[in-house]
């Protein structure tokens, strides 16, 4: 799991709270996934249990995660420094010299959707197929103005790229899929048109073509 | 707020008998100062032949088409010549820039043609090509520029002397994706400062510029994104 392995990551920057963990990890990647800061410890309670972080108790020595905790609710957990381990640094590497696979897809509702769909009669994909692209063109739309507003438009640090880059990640997203729904329409409608034995393009109005 | 640019109950038919194409059927659409709108639809949707009456080039079989408040069909020739060249401004995937004039030249073209003096004329065009990024290149030809460079001048010229239509067809269409993106900055640069723009294009990453999306399938608006803000088309209609 990715959030396991970039929390680690983060942490090779030096030892921190785990609330700075989340802070740094969100810097990154805007709201996007949004970690709770119970995950976090969650998190790294199993990290520190397989030996890849370890706490330095809030003494010194970890000059670099400061004096903080002001505000922090207070719990042994909360209190704690983190740093990742001679384990937790070789497993960073490991990470970063390993493609992720995609031999396993993760399962794609809107895929599973439309393939049911189009096999069940009564049910018309032209307009589950527009509703969809609407609706992800209105998302299309929201990462852009983020892309071209704020800190994405102008980065000035690092993390304001990566995030810059999360979002040109989402807007190809949404792009690939309107170009998918267009595709699965035509497919549909020269498919229907094929049924009824009449020429593509003819007189039939809107959706009603890929509409079973 | 007026909308720059008013089709109502547009349609357009092609041709008669067996061989009639239907390119419009009753689309109503509006564009309004400061918005940027984009038209998205695969081929023989009616996209194209939308911004070609939308400029007054071709006029609708049925319906109105309103730019600024004025209806082309009450206009003549000459009436309708002088809105094209003083409210709207084209952008088109080819750039269409003259080979034969400079940056500047071509960008004061439809000043001078509108009777302006050409000093003033050139002076209105080297403004819109510092607006656009490119005051360098004011006596360069066309064949002296990149792609990126050209359809700047084509933006210049669509922007100069405050021109408040603008319209774009597939306008990033020939250019590689970051010179594409200049491109899109701009125009939307033109809207936030006022202007209604509309552009036709079939990448979704560009349409995305938009304020608003408006999807058409066989000549007939079938989806957008956002509204088209009920509210102000009550102000309008009220105010006729």
């Amino acid at each position: 799991m990715s959030i396991r392995q970039a929390m680690l990551a983060i942490l090779e920057q030096g030892p921190m709270y785990g609330y700075q963990l989340r802070a740094e990890f969100e810097q990154r990647t805007g709201e996007t996934w949004p970690l709770n800061i119970g995950q976090v410890y969650t998190t790294l309670t199993r990290l520190e249990r397989d030996g890849l972080v370890e706490v330095v108790v809030g003494d010194a020595g970890s000059g670099n995660a400061g004096h903080g905790g002001v505000g922090e609710p207070l719990g042994s957990d909360r209190t704690h420094v983190y740093r990742a381990t001679e384990a937790g640094r070789s497993e960073v590497s490991e990470w970063f010299a390993t493609p992720v696979p995609r031999s396993q897809p993760p399962r794609d509702e809107l895929a599973i959707k439309l393939a049911i769909a189009v096999t069940l009669p009564g049910v018309d994909v032209g307009t589950i197929i527009q509703r969809q692209r609407t609706a992800t063109m209105a998302s299309l739309q929201d990462y852009t103005r983020l892309k071209r507003t704020g800190r994405a438009a102008t980065p000035q640090e690092p993390a304001d790229l990566a995030w810059s880059l999360v979002l040109d990640a989402l807007v190809f997203d949404a792009e690939a899929e309107v170009r998918w729904l267009d595709h699965c329409e035509a497919r549909l409608r020269r498919a229907a048109a094929e049924r009824e034995g009449v020429r593509p393009g003819a007189s039939t109005p809107s959706t009603e073509g890929a509409t079973r | 707020m007026n909308a720059v640019l008013h089709l109502a109950a547009v349609s357009r038919v092609h041709g008669e008998g067996a061989t009639e194409v239907h390119a419009l059927r009753s689309v109503t659409f509006r564009a309004h100062p400061g918005e940027l709108v984009a038209v998205m639809g695969p081929s023989g949707s009616g996209k194209s032949t939308l911004l070609t009456l939308a400029g007054g080039l071709d006029a609708p079989t049925s319906g109105s088409v309103r730019i600024e408040g004025h209806d082309l069909a009450t206009l003549d020739n000459a009436g309708r010549a002088r809105i094209r060249r003083t409210s709207v401004g084209y952008v088109f995937q080819d750039f269409n820039l003259i080979p034969a004039l400079t940056a500047a030249e071509n960008v004061a073209l439809p000043r001078e043609l509108d009777g302006e003096k050409s000093r003033i004329a050139r002076r209105l065009a080297v403004t819109a090509l510092e607006e656009v990024g490119i005051a360098d290149l004011v006596d360069r030809f066309p064949d002296e520029m990149s792609g990126g460079q050209q359809q700047r001048v084509a933006i210049a010229r669509a922007i100069v002397g405050e021109r408040r239509l603008i319209l774009a067809d597939e306008p990033t269409g020939a250019l590689d994706t970051d010179t594409g993106e200049e491109i899109l900055r701009l125009l939307r640069a033109r809207c936030d400062a006022g202007a209604a723009g509309v552009m036709v294009t079939h990448e979704a990453r560009h349409a995305a510029w938009a304020d608003r999306v408006v999807f058409l399938r066989d000549g007939v608006v079938v989806d957008e994104t956002g509204s088209d803000e009920p509210e102000v088309l009550l102000v309008e209609e009220a105010g006729r």
